[in-house]
């Protein structure tokens, strides 16, 4: 349906994971310290999480940019909706937003 | 020209900010992915605009975004921004 394939992918991490992030490297091995920011802030807050780590596919890195109109990585998606990059998810997890995003969408976490 | 010189003339033209600092912060990440040996490649935006009000964080940051879109695209490897309007610097102040 899309003109760019990786689109197909992208939809498909997004439908099929409640919790997305796009990033460099894996959670366990964070290759850029955005990445590893936004991990530190799942980990701490019990979510579970899908990490896609697009240093491992090209099309797939170059394609989350249009697909989100966002130029940056990491990026995360929940229950399919963009939530931000690494400064978002930041500020939103110290404002409490972030916990209550997820609660909202009813997505676990460690209660705080 | 510098790249933040470039940042800071495009935020302007683009956003009229009531308030903006670009910081250079590629020192923080010297031969680091990403990193040019020349230097600035990473930066950090504090803006403050009218251009945010009733704006959510995504829809703020496409704006800086897109005002810098040609720097993203090129010298820039990151960019961390933190976009405010004139009350909510005032209040952070």
């Amino acid at each position: 349906m899309s003109e760019n394939p990786a689109f197909d992918t992208i939809q498909g991490e997004i439908d099929q994971n409640d919790v997305v992030l796009f990033m460099k490297g894996t959670p366990v091995f964070p290759q850029c310290g955005f990445s590893a920011a936004v991990v530190q802030v799942l980990t701490h807050m019990g979510v579970k999480f899908k990490g896609v780590d697009v240093l491992a596919d090209e099309a797939v890195r170059q394609g989350i940019k249009e697909f989100s109109n966002w130029p940056t990585i990491p990026q995360l998606y929940v229950k399919g909706e963009f939530v931000g990059g690494c400064d978002i998810v930041r500020e939103m997890f110290e404002a409490g937003e972030l916990q209550e995003t997820l609660k909202d969408k009813g997505i676990e976490t460690v209660a705080a | 020209m510098s790249v933040s010189r470039r940042i800071e003339e495009k935020l302007i033209a683009a956003l009229a900010p009531a308030g903006l600092e670009v910081v250079d912060q590629s020192d923080q990440h010297a031969g680091h992915a990403g990193a040019r040996p020349e230097g600035e490649s990473h930066f950090a935006v504090i803006i403050v605009a009218e251009a945010f009000r009733g704006r959510n964080r995504v829809d703020r940051q496409r704006l800086v975004n897109a005002a810098l879109r040609d720097e993203l695209a090129g010298p820039v490897h990151a960019l961390s921004i933190k976009a405010l309007t004139p009350e909510e610097a005032e209040a952070t102040a």
